[in-house]
């Protein structure tokens, strides 16, 4: 079998329905294979958006997505989406082509060290030397992507090779690979040892991240927290895996979570991260960061606990696996409930005094905190949302409440603006059925306009939902509040017409500038068939509060 | 059971590791023999911030199995991160945080110095009291092989240099771990 179809056949194995890319010289082979395979090929407009496309998908359903790009500026165009997946953890797998073998390290047209240059950025990566190892890198490569702390794997192929004729048998069982045994269980002595720490804890909290929704452990995640009234915080990556809003939620975490939620783990004795990373996006000033806690830390990623903060109860482990027993060790001792009263008490007390809010417009203007607000009425909370990187993310993620994970699909590790529209076209391929709306900046949109043509092509259905302030806003914000209002490349003017351009891409565009009109619009833009932008016209100059200047302590928190 | 019984745990006496050792640390490592695991080791330090002191890459009893020793100074780094963080390279099988007390370690040393005829009688005495060969004589230079403990190479290094030292190369560290008196 020709080596390109048995790739295609390994894919098929591993389940691979859908696969996001664009054809090139180096990939000839694989393409002319997928012409036959019964495998739906998205053909996206950058590789950059075919990477997000694939972290979309698997964000959205938990399964691997997959980008294919030709070699060079192809592969290299995809990088951002790679650092992206490693950053936030996105099982993914990216299949580039590369030179024949013959012209490797000769500069050939076409030619980047796409392994050297991924490096640094992915969970593991193969270059092919020999075409009969096709079929089982992609194996492996699978593997390694969805098991562990899930990551980027790449496979780069020679063009010659994948045309080589090699034997193809379908892989069975788990590879054996020697350095590769993550570990899930939780030692059972350390869970017990937490168990009895909480138990004696006046002033506990869970702050919960992203690795709970990696490994499907949100069920887990909940009757833990319930097990008891601990207040449950989490972070921007693991929004839905705790139900908003609940009697034990004290909303977002971090820089710009809830002040209920930072003081409350500035003031804890005992704090239990689960599947989170103490980024600094979370701890502020590492040296003032919740001074009177002790730390138990879950995580399937040994080399996160005490990575940043010393940790004092270590558990390696899987959340779905460690999560019920610490549950069942925590029942067991029976802990006296009413111990975490005047906990309770004090955290009312910052939620009371200081509730998320914002002075809405006295005319028709449209806050950007209102817009969101619309968005979760419409959506009734129930759309899976993808996200660009800025103000707008933040406020989606104060503003909208998620009540089931995988329904919040953004870019919180690298933080990469345009990454919403081709994660919503992911996310609407995986889950064809649901609602899909990118909440879009229009400093990001513009980034990948380009994917408007993937959507008009393929019909796929998402939802636009432009926040336009006509500002890269985060940047002016900060302009506006550390660096003395010196307004620098932050004001972007009133190009593109958003409606003409997705109508010349083939969608509908919709307009909407007055906060009256907001609701309908955005309802007759989900109940249209077909890709809908609506240039949702916002204050230009709104801030995003309340914040942790960068490098301040919780305790610090403005606005 | 009651919340602050003796049974449960007083917060106070729970204790976090330390993330610095002091110490120089000697890590072996087995690797898989492919290409581009050197490459990924060096990245992954370049990348995290370590900072490699040594390094020496060697084939081991097994043709699919290399073996790499490296000295990090625990000063500088946290070495339970960099373990960690090894550990997380597919291709690295294990590794081990060689015991000081536990481990025979050997570097070997070539010194080319300057030699003129009234001072070479002193520079060779010097080899001979460091159990040191030399393998190259020229009419203005000795080279000197010297293997020991990185101790014993540094010791003559400064013996050495003030007659003054041409060029030297060190291989850095390998090490192995010591066997019982009775295996």
């Amino acid at each position: 079998m020709r080596a390109a179809d048995a790739l295609c056949e390994a894919l098929k194995a591993e389940g691979v329905k859908h696969v996001f890319g664009i054809p090139g010289g180096a990939n000839l082979p694989t393409y002319d294979a997928l012409y036959d395979a019964e495998i739906e090929h998205i053909q996206v407009r950058h590789e950059q958006g075919g990477g997000h496309a694939a972290e979309g998908y698997a964000k959205a359903s938990g399964k691997v997505g997959v980008g294919l790009a030709t070699s060079g500026p192809g592969a290299t165009n995809m990088v951002t989406a790679i650092a992206d997946a490693i950053m936030d953890s996105v099982p993914t797998v990216f299949i580039t082509g590369q030179v024949r073998t013959e012209l490797i390290g000769t500069d050939g047209f076409q030619e980047a060290d796409v392994t050297g240059i991924t490096l640094p950025i992915v969970k593991h990566s193969f270059l092919v030397t020999d075409p009969r190892h096709i079929p089982e890198y992609v194996h492996e490569a699978f593997y390694i992507a969805s098991t562990g702390r899930p990551g980027p794997v790449l496979v780069d192929v020679p063009q010659d090779l994948s045309r080589a004729d090699i034997e193809y048998e379908p892989s069975t069982g788990i590879p054996e690979l020697a350095g590769y045994k993550p570990s899930t269980e939780g030692n059972i002595k350390q869970v017990r040892l937490a168990a009895k720490a909480l138990a004696n804890a006046r002033r506990p909290v869970i702050y919960g991240g992203g690795g709970i929704v990696n490994a499907n452990a949100s069920e887990q995640f909940r009757e833990f927290c319930r097990v008891d009234r601990f207040p449950v915080t989490l972070t921007v990556m693991g929004l839905g895996a705790f139900p908003a809003p609940d009697e034990q939620w004290l909303g977002m975490l971090g820089m710009h979570g809830t002040r209920a939620a930072n003081y409350a783990m500035d003031e804890a004795d005992l704090i239990v991260a689960v599947g989170a990373r103490f980024d600094d996006r979370i701890t502020g000033k590492l040296s003032e960061f919740a001074p009177r806690a002790k730390f138990i830390h879950i995580d399937i990623d040994p080399a996160e606990i005490s990575k940043n903060v010393p940790a004092h109860i270590p558990i390696v482990g899987d959340a779905g696996d460690v999560l019920p027993k610490l549950t069942d060790e925590y029942r067991a001792l029976r802990a006296e409930a009413a111990r975490l009263d005047e906990w309770w008490k004090q955290i009312g007390e910052w939620q009371e005094e200081y509730p998320l809010r914002y002075d809405d417009s006295e005319d028709s203007e449209i806050k950007p905190q209102r817009m969101i607000e619309a968005m979760f009425k419409v959506t009734e909370g129930e759309a899976v949302i993808t996200s660009d990187v800025g103000q707008h993310q933040m406020w989606c993620a104060q503003y909208y409440d998620f009540p089931r994970p995988r329904q919040w699909i953004n870019s919180g590790g690298l933080g990469t603006m345009g990454f919403g529209l081709p994660a919503a076209i992911g996310a609407k391929v995986a889950r064809p059925d649901d609602t899909v709306v990118c909440l879009a900046g229009d400093g990001s949109l513009v980034m990948v306009c380009q994917e408007l043509a993937t959507a008009a092509r393929h019909d796929i259905p998402v939802k636009v939902f432009l926040m336009n302030n006509g500002h890269f806003g985060m940047v002016r914000q900060w302009q506006e509040l550390f660096w003395d209002r010196r307004y620098s490349a932050v004001e972007m003017g009133d190009s593109p017409d958003w409606v003409k351009l997705a109508e010349a891409f083939g969608w509908t565009g919709m307009r909407c500038t007055d906060k009256g009109e907001i609701e309908d619009t955005m309802k007759s833009a989900i109940d249209a068939d077909g890709p809908v932008l609506v240039d949702v016209h916002v204050t230009k100059e709104e801030n995003c509060f309340p914040m942790i200047p960068s490098g301040a302590a919780a305790r610090d928190m403005v606005g | 059971m009651e919340a602050g019984t003796p049974d449960l745990i007083k917060l106070e006496d729970l204790e976090a590791t330390s993330g610095l050792t002091g110490r120089k640390h000697l890590l072996s490592l087995l690797v898989e023999n492919k290409p581009g695991v050197l490459a990924r080791i060096a990245g992954l330090f370049s990348r995290r911030g370590f900072n490699i002191d040594t390094l020496a890459v060697g084939p081991t009893e097994d043709p699919e199995v290399s073996r790499i020793t490296m000295t990090v100074d625990g000063a500088l780094h946290p070495i339970d991160q960099v373990t960690k963080q090894l550990h997380k390279l597919v291709n690295v099988i294990k590794i081990r945080d060689m015991e000081p007390e536990q481990t025979v370690a050997r570097e070997m040393a070539l010194f080319k110095v300057s030699a003129a005829i009234e001072s070479r009688g002193e520079i060779m005495q010097f080899a001979e009291i460091f159990r040191a060969d030399v393998i190259d004589v020229s009419r203005r230079t000795l080279t000197i092989q010297v293997t020991g403990d990185t101790g014993k190479i540094d010791a003559f290094e400064r013996m050495i240099r003030p007659h003054g030292l041409v060029e030297m190369v060190r291989t850095g560290e390998v090490a192995i771990t010591r066997s019982r008196p009775e295996g």
